[in-house]
Order: C-alpha cells, then sequence, then structure tokens
C-alpha cells in the first residue's frame, strides 16, 4: 500500500503485542452497524508513473496562454533560487515552530520575513502572515474595531476602489459579529474615491477607513488626504497595499501627517506563482501601539539560557490555544511555505530589484496603453498616471472578447462588468515586467480581432 | 506559602480590594497566589480612566507567557486611576504583588458592596483548598 | 547570523533584476516612495546558502520521527509536489476563463467527489483555506441555516471542555456565545451534562470524533439524537479523521457539517505553519449555504463533460467567499494527488494502519511503565501518556521529557493538550512510520525515564544538542523585538 511502510511479519508482530488477533478488532469500539461501508466511487488507486501521465494531460489543457489578467494575482518572473530553497524538506515538511528549539531555521525566517515587511510598508510590527489578501482585510478591520476603543459604532468605512472580491470576503467574514460596512463611492471617471462624497460620512461614528493604493483599477488614491481626513474623524486607518508598488509608491506609514494604522496585503507577487489562486500569503502590518490586536502569530528575538540569540513564538497569550474564546482570532496557522518564498524572493531581489521589476511592470503597462489609443471600439478609460493596470471600455460584450481572444491565445484581462456595471463595458488590463514588447502586440491584435470578429454589439 | 494581607477583602478569582482612606476610592489588584499561578506576567491591559465598571465584570486582562486571565471588578465604580508603571514593569505584579503592583483605582458608588466580599480567613481557606 | 547583517552597500543578485528600465515615471511625485526599504544587499550563494543553512535549523518529517499528536505527520509525497508543479497549474491565473480551466476544474470536481464518499456527506466546498477557516465557514453555514428557518433564538455552541482552543474561538466569530460540556474520566462527553445543556438556545455542538483524548466517542448516536432533538445541529472538527478514513464516515455517526485538514488527512505538506487547507462537508440541509467557489460539472449531448465554476449566482444562499480566489488551490491539488495514488483500498489502508501503529506505540509504552491516561480504552491514531508521576516524584515535566527527546533525534509529542489530562504527551505515529520507528522512540522515552531517576538535570537542562538552549519567553514577551533595527554605525 503506498507509503505504509509495514510488512506482513510486521503486522502479526503488531497484533500479537497488542493482543488482538485483527486489524478490525481495532475498532471494536466504533458500534458495528456504523461501520463503513467499501468506498465504490473512489477509483482505484494508481502508481506515480501513471498518476503523472493523468496530470500532464490536466495540466496540458491549462497551459500555454499569455496573460494579461491581473486583479489581485500578478504574473512575475519567480527566480529558480526561490522554490529549490524554499521546497528543501526541512522547510516543506516542519510544522509550526512549537519546539523552538528544534524550529530555529523556520523562526529566525519569519522574524526577517517581518523585518523585511516592516521596511516595505514602513509601519512597526508585521505578523508571520495570514491565508491571503482579502481574508488579511477582514482580520484587519476586526483588528481595527478592538483596537479603536474611542468608536463605539462597529461601523467601517470601506472604498468603492478596494478590490470587489476582497470587500465581499471582509463582508462574508465579519457581518456574524454585529459589524457595519459602508462603501465610500467610486468616482467613475477618476476611477478612484469621490472625495466631494467625504463631508457626508463625517458625522458617523467609524471604527476604521480602509483605501487601498493603488487601488483596484490601478490607479493612485490620494492617500494624505484619506489618511488625514479619515485620523482626523476619529478613524484608524487600513491601506491595502500591493507591496511589489511599495517600492515605487509611499509606503503607509508614511502616508499623510501621522502614517496609515494597519497596512494589508496579498504578498503573491513577491515570488509565488499564480497558481490558480493559491497558496498566497496575506501580510499585516501596523503601529506599535496596535501590536496586542494583532491576529496570528508573532516571532520574537530573545536569548536561550546561556546567552545564546534565538526566535520563539511571542504574545501567545492573543492566540485561541490560550484565549479560547476571547482570543483575537480563531487562526493558528500562517502560510509558512509562502513566506520562505517570498522572504528568498525579497532577498535575491533587494529594495534595488524590487524597485527596477516594479518600474519596468509599470513602464510595460504605459505603452500598452499607448499601443491602444486610436484603435476603433476601444475606450481608454482610465486616467493618465496608473501603476500596472488600466481600465478599457469596449464597443462589445466584454466576456465575448474576452473568450475570443482567448481563442487566440491571450487572456485579454478581468470582466469589470460584473462588479462595476456602472463603468459599461470595461475590461482590466494588467501588464508587469514578464511581458516583452512582441506579447503586447499579439495583445493589440487578439484584441483588434475579437473586436472585429462576430461578438455582438451592444 | 501565599501571603495574604489582613486588611484587605478578597474575591474567588483572586482579586483583592482595598479601601483607601478617603472611604469612597477602592484600589485593585491580584493576589500573590494569582501570580503565583500564572507566573511571570508579561502584560497588563487596563481600564480606561473615567469607564464606568459594572460589577463582575471584565475590567482587564493579565497576561503571562503561556496565560492569560481576565480581572473581574468586584464592586461597580468609575475608574479613576490606572497603575502606568506596569506598562513598562509587568513584573511588578509578581515581585509586589500587593504594592506597586495594583492595578487601577476605582470610585466606588456604595461602599456597603464590599461587604459581600471574601475575608482574608475564606480567602486563605479558598487557595488551600485548591492546592490539594 | 541574520541576513541583514550580511551583505554589502551595493551588491544583489545581478541575474535577478531587470535590465535597462527607465527611472522615469509620470506618477504624480507626491504619491512616490522617498525613503529606502532596508532589504538585503547580498548575492545569489549567499542568499542560497544562508537559506539552507536556516533549513538544517529545522526538524522536519523529512529529517525526524516527528509524533506530534492531533497533527498527523506523515509523510509528504513527492510525487504530489511535482505533479502540482507541472506548467500549466502553475501558470494559471485563477480567473482564467473556463477554456482555460478545464484542467484544473476536473481536479477539484474529483477530489470533491472523492471527501463527499470519504466524509459520508452530500456536499464539499474546498476553499476554505485551513482548519480554522473550516470551522469557521461550517459554524457560519449553521447560523445561515437557523436564520433561513427564522430560528434566531439560538445563540449557544455547545463545545466539550477538551476540544481544540479553535472551536471556542470559532463559535465567537460566528456570533455565538459558548457553553463548555465536561468530560468524563474515561474520555467520553458527559451525556447527562449535555442534556442539561441543550435547549431552545442550542444552536449546534461542535465535536471531534475520535476525541482529542485519543479516543473513539462511544455514544456519539446518543449525543446526535440529544442535540438534533433539540433543534441543534453536530459539526464535526475533522482534525482526527485519519483514525478512522475508511471506518467509519462522520455522515453516518449524524453529522450535518465537518471540515477536514487536508495537511494532515491527505498529507500535503505543512510547510512550518501553513499552507493547510480546510475544505468543508455538509448533509442535505446545508447544501445551500456552501461556500464559494466550487466545481461542478456538465454533460454534453455527445457525451462530453465540461466543467465550471459553482458562484454566488448559482447558489444564492452561500454563506460567501472566504476567500478572493479559490482557496488554498494548490494545497488542494496534491490533496487530489494524494488521493489518486492511494485510491479506495489505499485510503482505508490508511485508518487501519494509522491506528495500528498507535496501538502497538501504546503497549509498548506501557508496558515499559509509562501511564496511559485512558489505559481501558483502544487507542485510536493516537494516545496520551501522563508524566504527573514524575512531576510529583522525580520532579520532571512533560515538557523536559518532550525537551529531552529533542537530543535523542526525535520531535517531541505534542505536550499539555488536551488541557484536562495533567502533564500530557499526545502522541501520533501516523500510518508511515515504520515499527523501527516506532520501537527507537519507546527506547528513548525508556532511556530518558533512567536519566529522570539518576540524572534529572539532562532533562531539565534538555535540549543540549540543537542550535539553542531552551529560550527565554518571558525576555521575548516583555521586551518585545519582532523586527531587526539596524545598529547605526
Amino acid at each position: 500500500m503506498p507509503f505504509i511502510p509495514h510488512t506482513d511479519q510486521d503486522v502479526q508482530k503488531m497484533l500479537d503485542v497488542i493482543g488482538v488477533d485483527s486489524i478490525d478488532d481495532l475498532f471494536d469500539e466504533i458500534p458495528e452497524h456504523l461501520r463503513a461501508k467499501p468506498m465504490d466511487g473512489i477509483p482505484e488507486g494508481l502508481n506515480e508513473m501513471a498518476m503523472m501521465r493523468v496530470l500532464s494531460e490536466r495540466a496540458q489543457q491549462d497551459d500555454g496562454a499569455l496573460c494579461f489578467i491581473g486583479a489581485g494575482a500578478y504574473e512575475h518572473h519567480i527566480p529558480a533560487a526561490v522554490w529549490s530553497t524554499a521546497m528543501r524538506g526541512e522547510f516543506l515538511t516542519a510544522y509550526t515552530p512549537y519546539q523552538a528549539e528544534a524550529s530555529q531555521g523556520t523562526l529566525q525566517l519569519i522574524y526577517e520575513y517581518q523585518t523585511m515587511m516592516c521596511q516595505i510598508t514602513g509601519l512597526d510590527v508585521s505578523n508571520a502572515s495570514l491565508y491571503d489578501g482579502a481574508s488579511g482585510l477582514a482580520e484587519a478591520v476586526l483588528m481595527a474595531i478592538r483596537a479603536n476603543r474611542k468608536s463605539k459604532s462597529k461601523k467601517v468605512l470601506l472604498a468603492g476602489s478596494v478590490h470587489p472580491l476582497y470587500r465581499k470576503v471582509v463582508n462574508d467574514i465579519v457581518s456574524n459579529q454585529g459589524i457595519t460596512l459602508d462603501t465610500l463611492p467610486l468616482n467613475t471617471q477618476d476611477l478612484c474615491i469621490e472625495h466631494e462624497a467625504l463631508s457626508q460620512f463625517e458625522s458617523q461614528d467609524y471604527a476604521a477607513l480602509v483605501i487601498a493604493q493603488p487601488n483596484f483599477f490601478g490607479t493612485l488614491e490620494d492617500v494624505n488626504t484619506l489618511t488625514n481626513w479619515g485620523q482626523n474623524h476619529g478613524m484608524l486607518v487600513i491601506g491595502v497595499v500591493n507591496p511589489m508598488a511599495m517600492a515605487m509608491l509611499a509606503p503607509p506609514g508614511e502616508w499623510g501627517d501621522n502614517g496609515a494604522d494597519i497596512a494589508v496585503g496579498e504578498g503573491q507577487p513577491l515570488g509565488l506563482p499564480l497558481a490558480s489562486g493559491g497558496p498566497y500569503f496575506g501580510f499585516v502590518c501596523c503601529k506599535q501601539k496596535l501590536v496586542r490586536q494583532m491576529p496570528g502569530r508573532i516571532i520574537g528575538r530573545t536569548v536561550d539560557l546561556e546567552g545564546k540569540e534565538g526566535f520563539t513564538l511571542t504574545l501567545q497569550a492573543r492566540e485561541q490555544h490560550i484565549r479560547r474564546s476571547k482570543a483575537t482570532s480563531n487562526i493558528c496557522t500562517n502560510q509558512g511555505l509562502a513566506v520562505t518564498a517570498a522572504t528568498v524572493y525579497l532577498t535575491l531581489l533587494g529594495f534595488n530589484g524590487l524597485l527596477k521589476v516594479a518600474q519596468a511592470s509599470h513602464h510595460n503597462t504605459n505603452l500598452l496603453v499607448s499601443k491602444l489609443q486610436g484603435i476603433s471600439g476601444v475606450t481608454i478609460r482610465s486616467p493618465k498616471t496608473v501603476f500596472h493596470e488600466f481600465v478599457i471600455e469596449l464597443d462589445r460584450n466584454v466576456s465575448e472578447v474576452i473568450e475570443l481572444m482567448a481563442e487566440q491565445g491571450v487572456l485579454g484581462g478581468f470582466d469589470l462588468t460584473d462588479y462595476y456595471a456602472e463603468l459599461g463595458n470595461c475590461l482590466l488590463v494588467c501588464v508587469t515586467e514578464v511581458k516583452t514588447e512582441s506579447d503586447l502586440d499579439l495583445f493589440v491584435d487578439a484584441l483588434k480581432r475579437a473586436l472585429q470578429e462576430g461578438a455582438v454589439k451592444c | 506559602m501565599s501571603t495574604i494581607p489582613g486588611d484587605l477583602k478578597y474575591l474567588p478569582s483572586h482579586e483583592w480590594v482595598r479601601l483607601e482612606d478617603d472611604g469612597e476610592t477602592v484600589t485593585i489588584g491580584i493576589t500573590h497566589h494569582a501570580q503565583d499561578l500564572l507566573g511571570d506576567v508579561v502584560f497588563v491591559e487596563m481600564p480606561e480612566i473615567g469607564a464606568e465598571i459594572v460589577a463582575g465584570e471584565e475590567a482587564g486582562v493579565v497576561e503571562s507567557v503561556k496565560a492569560a486571565s481576565d480581572i473581574f471588578s468586584p464592586i461597580a465604580g468609575t475608574v479613576t486611576e490606572v497603575n502606568e508603571d506596569l506598562e513598562d514593569s509587568p513584573e511588578l505584579v509578581n515581585s509586589e504583588p500587593y504594592d506597586d503592583g495594583w492595578f487601577f483605582k476605582m470610585k466606588v458608588s456604595d461602599t456597603e458592596e464590599l461587604e459581600g466580599l471574601m475575608s482574608p480567613d475564606a480567602y486563605k481557606e479558598l487557595c488551600e483548598a485548591e492546592e490539594h | 547570523m541574520l541576513i541583514f547583517e550580511n551583505g554589502s552597500k551595493g551588491r544583489n543578485a545581478t541575474s535577478q533584476i531587470p535590465q535597462n528600465v527607465s527611472e522615469d515615471t509620470n506618477l504624480p511625485s507626491e504619491f512616490l516612495r522617498t525613503s529606502i526599504a532596508d532589504l538585503p544587499e547580498v548575492s545569489e550563494l549567499q542568499t542560497v546558502r544562508h537559506f539552507t543553512n536556516l533549513s538544517r535549523k529545522n526538524f522536519s518529517i523529512d529529517t525526524q520521527f516527528y509524533p506530534l499528536g492531533s497533527c498527523t505527520m506523515k509523510y509528504n509525497p513527492r510525487g504530489a509536489q511535482q505533479a502540482a508543479s507541472l506548467p500549466g497549474f502553475l501558470s494559471r491565473h485563477p480567473f482564467a476563463p473556463e477554456s482555460y480551466s478545464q484542467g484544473y476544474l476536473s481536479c477539484v470536481y474529483d477530489l470533491q467527489q472523492t471527501l463527499k464518499e470519504v466524509t459520508g456527506m452530500a456536499g464539499v466546498s474546498l476553499s476554505p483555506m485551513a482548519g480554522a477557516q473550516g470551522e469557521f465557514a461550517g459554524v457560519a453555514m449553521i447560523k445561515a441555516y437557523h436564520d433561513g428557518r427564522k430560528d434566531f433564538e439560538r445563540t449557544e455552541i455547545i463545545v466539550p471542555e477538551a476540544a481544540h482552543g479553535t472551536n471556542p474561538a470559532t463559535a465567537v466569530m460566528c456570533g455565538y456565545k459558548v457553553k463548555e460540556v465536561p468530560v468524563r474520566a474515561d474520555g467520553d462527553v458527559d451525556l447527562e451534562a449535555l442534556k442539561a445543556a441543550v435547549g431552545p438556545q442550542t444552536a449546534g455542538i461542535m465535536m471531534t470524533n475520535p476525541s482529542t483524548c485519543g479516543v473513539f466517542e462511544r455514544q456519539i448516536e446518543e449525543i446526535a439524537k440529544t442535540v438534533h432533538d433539540a433543534g441543534g445541529l453536530l459539526y464535526y472538527d475533522g482534525a482526527n479523521l485519519n483514525a478512522i478514513l475508511g471506518k467509519v464516515r462522520p455522515g453516518d455517526m449524524g453529522f450535518d457539517v465537518l471540515h477536514m485538514n487536508l495537511h494532515k488527512t491527505f498529507a500535503t505538506p505543512h510547510g512550518g505553519g501553513g499552507p493547510g487547507s480546510g475544505p468543508v462537508a455538509v448533509g442535505e440541509r446545508l447544501l445551500p449555504y456552501l461556500p464559494t467557489p466550487m466545481a461542478d460539472c456538465k454533460k454534453s449531448e455527445s457525451g462530453t463533460v465540461s466543467y465550471h465554476w459553482v458562484d454566488e449566482k448559482e447558489l444564492p444562499e452561500t454563506i460567501g467567499r472566504l476567500s478572493a480566489f479559490m482557496g488554498n488551490a494548490g494545497i488542494v491539488l496534491r490533496a487530489y494527488i494524494y488521493a489518486v495514488l492511494l485510491g479506495r483500498d489505499g485510503l482505508l489502508r490508511v485508518g487501519e494502519n494509522s491506528t495500528l501503529s498507535a496501538n502497538y506505540m501504546a503497549k509498548l509504552m506501557s508496558d515499559a511503565g509509562f501511564k496511559l491516561a485512558y489505559e481501558d480504552r483502544r487507542a485510536t491514531h493516537e494516545f496520551i501518556v501522563t508524566m504527573s508521576k514524575q512531576a510529583k516524584e522525580l520532579d520532571v515535566t512533560a515538557m523536559d521529557f518532550a525537551k529531552r527527546l529533542l537530543d535523542y533525534g526525535y520531535h517531541a509529542p505534542t505536550t499539555y493538550f488536551p488541557l484536562l489530562v495533567p502533564e500530557c504527551l499526545l502522541i501520533e505515529p501516523t500510518e508511515t512510520e515504520s515499527i523501527d520507528e516506532i520501537e527507537g522512540f519507546v527506547k528513548a522515552m525508556i532511556a530518558i525515564q533512567k536519566e529522570a531517576e539518576t540524572s534529572p538535570e539532562k532533562l531539565k537542562g534538555a535540549p543540549f544538542t540543537q542550535p539553542v538552549r531552551r529560550l527565554d519567553d518571558v525576555k521575548a514577551a516583555r521586551e518585545l523585538d519582532v523586527a531587526y533595527q539596524k545598529v547605526m554605525e
């Protein structure tokens, strides 16, 4: 049987020592009529060679397209050293570092990760990561409500330019706790927060304000004004950021007069493959004064009984295994392996490399925007200044254009019509450093052909 | 053996209460026995000054490395002062639980509520029972 | 040495940095970064060497026997890692159109089917990203079910006192109050106390079976009847599913909803604390509430099968989304591959052999004089040894034994859980460890017991052979240092 080492003699020896006749006797505390019948719906097992053939065929079905979809998951070059290092068995097959003395590798790595994330976000403290950016935002919202003792409302204000699925996840996770989420409206012309609408929210008590930089459309928000506005009205400010963009853009810790209070986001751009959406990791960083409200694991540096430097899980009294029903969250994992890869990635790239990747993505994006100018049926909806995503409006049904482009091997972008019907027939397109100019030309050709072909005119 | 000063009142959840000389302020902390059970205290979360505390409800949290324990207020009142020294020196809870390791002070509306609390002798019995 | 103490200004892994990139930008200057993030400045070799050396400071399944109770530290097949890393799987964008998703979707669909079969439930969603998120999804579905019936009086979730800490924490995240019921000395739930605890306020009960005490809850049918009669639902925490795989199904025991830990039962790697994956399975009543996305398929008239995602439009009463995309998609894939490798007979052998190994190990420990916490019971896939006698007579604790085991080259079992057994070690050998490893561990325990009697300092000072000795956790918490600050010269 796969992966079970026992020989017949081993089994007999064990049964003899235990003093039973058969393995089935070991289940004699389970009422007889509850015992399971054979699982006929499950196929026979395959050996590794046969399995590889089946899986290769399936993997090939999904392979080979040129991808211009972003919307929260971005294709960047991943250095070979990232996963060859992260996949070492000692990282891959270790568990949560409860026995600190036998886990110094993982513990020191997470301490280094925490340091790097603090540097990137400009904040004081990072946790060891949460599941992903969206659920991380839900945890950040809960954290802000606990931490903002001046606010009694359990209300949070989310910008409409934050990723729509992040807002959905936040709603679905926090709504059972009596928390109200209100939306700051979108300016559909500029594709960012409608500043004129701010005043209508000023008289209400909100625990937190959530803004994104760059926002879901790739547009830059006036984070300095918004941060000051939120804090002046008693809110803690949560910044949702792309860590890659933070090499170019001012980080949350530097927003406004005092900096945002919490930064959260998706760690995937830092060395993680697209891989159908995960595993990725969510990062959360905050100001020092909020550390006791932080969810998830935190690693601290200390000394051993001989005074030698070492690393250990700290502030555990916040967590579920001690506080049980009063814990800051029920989370008990981090995305350890994903964080391992990201830490190696950040080390290889350094700040200079990260900046170059961000700049190259930004320039490629601008180049594609310029190539799309003047194409019949295509209107650039984004303002002139975007990071590495932009919005185009089409004179045809977006999902059909996407299908027609896919038939030409180009994944054209993310269909906005389901989430922002008010924008019309809009497509969100992303370009990163991995695209060459000829890739961009393929995009332009595929789009042109899709628009000319039989797509239904709206 | 834990020390149990004779001039204080106690709660079964191991807080102590002292009525101050002004006759309307009480000081609250945790007992020697409690700090012993918790181990090295690393953090104390205090109520806010001005907070209205209801008798029997949580007023704060005391944390050690491996445990966290709610601090219950024995009687109703308004918080007037918290021990800010504990922010930097939580170890005071271990070394001087009845002196510099106090948690917070409250102005109480009805000092008669104090009468319902445990006497030192009754608390001593409780601790001894727990140890067995 | 920290990576930040390595390196030199201006050094970098040149081969990884995009070339000929202009620094010009049309972005407004007030939004640009002016500070420098102090990241490492090292070469590619320095990077690889640093992290390779760090990895060598870890215990892991690949290097040591790791009998960590309740965590199912079994072998993680390399074939699953390799197949899940095929280019088509790695490069697929989560929002790729379905024409470029049939391969991945078919794996998701097939795993959903397998898990339905294994659990005896009617529907499965693979989107929760860990056990704790699966718990959240499960309890949120219980709440959605009661709310859907306009039954708003149910405000309590019952949890046995031996439960994992995530159970009460989850109930609170879903807006419930927690009521704990005691566990009897034989490890089963106190049924009388449960009967007294249920009522019109009961939304449900969260249970693990086999329980965290390492024994099978024999009264499960009466518990199910008691809770169901009161109008509540039964939640099954799948932490210990490995013990009963193929032998008894949660659906047949009367559970309405459950989560599984794929990183335990389906052998996906633990990765130093994650990523995990915590799919949920439900009975008929809760089908409308499953979290999205899920996979479904259609058969055309010509017989071709095509797969598609099920989202909010198709399942309007869903509790919604728990992640922006498709949970820990790559972990789901690895679990699927594991199921393909094992097949129906292999999955059955998991429950059988993990139970056989644990009972054998428990018997050896007991024969060697160690005290089993539930000695009159069958062990399941794990068992508990209590060291309270050693603590009392020799002044050495379960933690001292745990630390000394590291010196003997074994990862420690789970210590001090469940909380209701004093000085306990929770030991789970799993089905993939050979009899030699099991016997070697018991021999080490016997040797450590001798040391405890003759030279207890070898336990109290342990470990001696690891990169560090015992760490000062108090200093770590009082003088919080969670990010490196460069000392200015």
